[in-house]
């Protein structure tokens, strides 16, 4: 109704004098972060990762153990002063290797997430952009990937990727993690070429990349971090499973997921072995996707908490 | 002379024994937000009384729907009104819904302007109707519904109502959806019909079809009509009385004839100056009212037009006026300080607003008359297909059908049509500079056609664009430096360069180039027009298109831009190839016109010969739908109202492709019509312009043209 509109007109204008004089204009990244600050779950979530990170980088300082070391006189041992998450069957330091086994985690996680979004933006924007046989072909194999049970593709992959470096699983679960957000990508870019700043762009001779690098990819890159975010929980929740199931980091490396694999028949006579990792891999994941969360809540105003 | 305060309701009921049919007291509407609370309407008074004609004026945001909406009771729940409403001596604030909802329809109705939103989708028309029927009279049989939902369509002339109310919204087009609106608003007979806005949304043509119905809705049933529009002259042309509101406050009011021959407060006198006016334009140069209105949450004390008025004095600045009546009128009223001095003639009304100068000779640009643009039989045409795997095309959109014309440097052609006539996929063909379907563009003496890739780069730099809604046009994520300075990167320019030439442009284009930092969002719709135009300007084109560039903005802030644009022609012989459906905004710039009907040009000539003796008879049929801001002028036209829709161009209409809606077409003999349905007529000479009628001589069958 056309009152509505006279009413928003009015909130719109709110508050633009100020902006027009004031020498630095409040800009979209500003609104974002102040809204971000103000919500709890970012808090919580930011602080999480932080601790995670830098326990992840320093915790092994004050360990007189290394990941590799063997401790032959307390195998299996509980938790002590000595080893303070205990021991496995063979004398491995629990304490160091979830520190390892969580590093590696985590680098693959913060990799593959924006790694994942970055694929996505561009083949989506690409897709959505040039439209007719690109469009086509490229929502063709989108389709065939989301088809194709990815585990399965995973376990006859790993075969080959056995003998490489686990550097290879970072490709490997980006390179399965991009089709859904590419689809949702090549929608809005679709509608945004339909705009008439893009029009503008085109008619002044732009050529087609400069188009989706300068107007494209920005106007939809709160998608894009908001996805690489929510991307970083997924990527580590796929190597922990891979791995859990053998077929993603081989030994001697560990990740979160060998150690949960390791530690899954004592679960029930020596928890040490399984709860400490399985409780580091839920807080990493719970804390990145909160911040994800509060981010997509900050980025678009229509969504979950904005809504009443 | 002006003493006597209206604001008192009291005395004002004492003063007129009789009872108004509705009567809105004080009237305030408060949004609360979280950002505080926006007083939407502040203190509005006015009266309606029965089989009256109001018409409620004001620019977007001045509170003008909100009143309205107030007097229905369909605010949303979280605003808070005061003061009173009566209708009929009984207030209606403060009644349950229900109540409300046995007077909606019955004693006032409303019509929305989006009559597609407005009607609900899953119902037939005939149904919706015989719903508002059914609602207020419980003895009516559902057959005896139907029967006059027949005969309301019939009445707002709906062609074959028996079939059509079986029909669903979407299967109508714009304008006979507001015609069941219209018959929805009148079933019960109303005392009073509130129209939001009902045009808006319609061409022209349409526009003057509903306004006809509207009118005879009020003959028939005796209703008062409020009409809320930002069209002065939609009031002009059918109103008794109006007010004119503005920052949520009505600032005057009068009889149509009064506050047009007589405006007194600045702000009437500014919006009647800055409106582009068939009779006058072309021959005055506009008059901008610059600024903006002023922000509903935090006035600042005194007159809200003050920052805006050119004859503001320091006593503007302390207090509001009220509405003072103007001489022994008791219904004309204005809330300006200097009324007095404006009614006696001490202040002219003529001299309020300073007329801005034209671009001295000295600034002018020299220019060759050579064309720079020539497009001849230009054709598109689109494939109609069905199936979702294996296409079939079912038709053909014929966009596009055979369009010529040139441009001479220096000069503007305007391209009009209704809505749907093709003239936007035309710009867009010539804007791609690619090989058309049939036909030649030829710019600045090249074919277009046999342009290399590198050729046609080189060629954008003469060809640029201003696009109709300026914040759709920016990309909100850039700068205006980089946004304005972005056809310049195309063409390798270095970055030192561009932000010399990205200043220059802004400077011309009247804006301060130290807001070149700056981002869309912080700028208003006028300014954002501004950094539109100087984006066009940035690689010194010879030609710019103009899509519609000023029908998004407010009335008041047109004015600048067009006088920007002829002030930039001047200056820089620029040539413009100008599109837009507003008439007057054409006669206004144009040197030359073409008039476009279903993807052909029916009449093109000088601006002049158009305007003052057109020869096609879709021309004059459009030329006299144009509502005029004067009401003596519009009494004394005759309309010639077009029956129904554009077709679509799908349609094949053999012969000439007018003759579906064509009054001259009725008033030929058989063997006339016989040529019509037959031969596709050609553009020849008649007078001086090229018109496509085989009857063009006899146009002047039908009534007049303009004056």
């Amino acid at each position: 109704m056309s009152m509505l509109d006279e009413a928003s007109v009015a909130d719109v204008t709110a508050g633009t004098p100020e902006v027009i004089k004031s020498k630095k204009p409040v800009s979209r990244f500003r609104l974002i972060s102040s809204r971000l600050r103000s919500t709890p779950r970012f808090w919580v979530g930011f602080i999480g990762l932080a601790v995670i990170s830098l326990w992840a980088i320093f915790g092994l300082a004050p360990n007189a153990w290394n990941y590799t070391d063997l401790d032959v006189r307390n195998m299996g041992a509980s938790p002590s002063g000595l080893h303070w998450f205990g021991t496995s069957d063979i004398g491995e330091d629990i304490y160091a290797q979830t520190i390892v086994g969580l590093r590696k985690s985590l680098i693959i996680g913060l990799i593959v997430g924006p790694l994942a979004a970055i694929i996505a933006g561009i083949i989506g924007a690409v897709a959505g952009y040039i439209g007719g046989w690109w469009d086509r072909a490229i929502v063709w194999v989108i389709d065939l990937l989301l088809v194709l049970p990815s585990l399965f593709i995973f376990i006859l992959l790993s075969q080959v990727l056995k003998s490489k470096s686990w550097v290879a699983l970072i490709f490997l679960l980006s390179g399965f993690g991009w089709m859904i957000m590419a689809r949702v990508i090549r929608a809005q870019t679709k509608s945004l070429r339909e705009r008439d700043f893009i029009k503008a762009a085109r008619f002044m001779g732009v050529d087609t990349w400069t188009i989706i690098r300068r107007h494209v990819l920005p106007n939809v890159s709160s998608l894009l971090i908001i996805d690489a975010t929510l991307g970083i929980g997924g990527a580590i929740l796929s190597e922990t499973t891979l791995s859990f199931f053998g077929f993603g980091i081989q030994a001697p490396d560990v990740s979160l997921g060998t150690l949960l694999s390791a530690g899954q028949g004592a679960a029930a006579t020596r928890p040490w072995l399984f709860i400490f990792p399985a409780a580091i891999l839920v807080f990493t994941v719970l804390s990145a996707s909160l911040v994800g969360d509060a981010l997509r809540d900050a980025v678009d105003p229509t969504s979950g908490v904005n809504r009443d | 002379m002006t003493n006597t305060l209206i604001n008192s309701a009291a005395a004002h009921r004492e003063r007129t024994p009789a009872q108004h049919l509705l009567e809105v007291r004080d009237l305030t509407v408060t949004f609360p937000q979280p950002s505080g609370a926006v007083t939407a309407v502040r203190g509005v008074n006015y009266h309606v009384d029965k089989g009256e004609f109001l018409g409620i004026v004001g620019e977007s945001g001045s509170g003008k729907s909100v009143s309205s909406l107030a007097v229905m009771g369909l605010l949303p729940s979280s605003a808070k009104v005061g003061g009173d409403i009566l209708f009929e001596g009984k207030s209606l604030l403060n009644r349950s819904d229900k109540d409300m909802s046995k007077l909606r329809g019955d004693g006032i109705s409303i019509i929305f302007q989006d009559p597609l939103s407005a009607l609900t989708p899953v119902y037939t028309i005939g149904a919706q109707i015989a719903e508002a029927l059914l609602l207020h009279d419980s003895k009516l049989s559902q057959l005896a519904a139907n029967t006059r939902a027949v005969e309301l369509l019939k009445v707002v002339g709906i062609p074959n109502p028996e079939r059509r109310a079986q029909a669903f919204p979407h299967e109508f087009s714009g304008g006979m959806r507001q015609r069941a609106m219209i018959a929805i608003a009148i079933a019960n007979n109303p005392r009073l019909i509130i129209a939001d806005e009902p045009t808006t949304a319609l061409d022209v043509t349409i526009q003057a079809q509903i306004l006809e119905v509207l009118q005879k809705a009020k003959e028939l049933t005796g209703a008062a009509v409020v009409l809320i529009t930002h069209d002065l002259g939609v009031v002009a042309g059918n109103a008794d009385r109006l007010a004119v509101m503005y920052a949520g406050r009505i600032v005057e009011t009068g009889t149509v004839d009064e506050v047009f021959r007589a405006p007194s407060m600045p702000y009437t006198i500014g919006l009647l100056r800055s409106m582009p006016n068939l009779a006058t334009a072309g021959h005055t140069r506009l008059v901008p009212l610059e600024g903006r209105p002023p922000l509903l949450s935090n006035l600042a004390p005194g007159c809200p037009f003050a920052d805006r008025c050119p004859a503001v004095i320091d006593a503007c600045r302390t207090t509001e006026p009220p509405l003072m009546q103007i001489g022994d009128d008791p219904l004309n009223a204005s809330a300006c300080i200097r009324v007095a001095e404006i009614a006696s003639g001490e202040l002219k009304r003529g001299e309020i607003y300073p007329v801005p100068e034209p671009v001295a000779p000295a600034e002018r640009a020299d220019v060759e008359p050579e064309n720079v643009m020539a497009v001849t039989t230009l054709k598109r045409h689109f494939p109609l297909t069905k199936g979702a795997i294996f296409k079939h095309t079912v038709g053909i959109v014929r966009a596009v059908d055979g369009v010529s014309f040139e441009i001479k440097a220096g000069q503007t052609l305007g391209l009009v049509g209704e809505s749907g006539c093709g003239k936007s996929t035309t710009i867009m063909e010539i804007l791609e500079l690619a090989k058309p379907q049939a036909g030649q563009v030829i710019i600045n003496g090249r074919d277009v056609a046999t342009l290399s890739a590198k050729e046609r780069r080189a060629l954008r730099q003469d060809i640029q664009v201003v696009f109709q809604d300026p914040m759709a046009s920016l990309d909100p994520r850039l700068p205006v430096q980089d946004i304005v300075g972005e056809p310049l990167t195309v063409h390798g320019v270095s970055a030192k360069d561009r932000l010399k030439k990205v200043a220059d442009v802004l400077e011309l284009v009247g804006l301060d180039p130290s807001m070149a930092s700056r981002y869309p969002h912080e700028f208003s719709g006028g300014q954002r027009q501004r950094i539109g135009i100087a984006r066009a300007l940035v690689t010194d084109p010879k030609i710019v298109v103009l899509d519609e560039p000023v029908s998004a903005l407010d009335v008041s802030i047109q004015a600048g831009v067009i006088n920007l644009l002829q002030d930039l022609q001047e200056k820089l012989g620029l040539s413009y190839l100008f599109v837009a459906h507003d008439l007057a905004v054409v006669r206004q710039i144009a040197d030359n016109v073409a008039v476009m009907y279903l993807g052909r040009i029916v009449e093109s000539g000088s601006a002049e010969q158009i305007f003052e003796n057109p020869q096609h008879p879709y021309t004059r049929a459009l030329l006299s739908a144009v509502p005029v801001p004067d009401p003596a002028i519009e009494r004394s036209r005759t309309r010639i109202i077009l029956d129904g829709d554009l077709p679509s161009p799908t349609e094949n209409i053999s012969g000439c492709n007018f003759r579906t809606r064509c009054p001259l077409y009725r008033l030929m003999d058989e063997a006339g019509q016989k040529r019509c349905a037959t031969d596709d007529p050609e553009p020849r000479l008649v007078g001086s312009t090229l018109v496509a009628c085989h009857h063009a001589e006899n146009t002047d069958l039908m009534a007049p043209a303009l004056t």
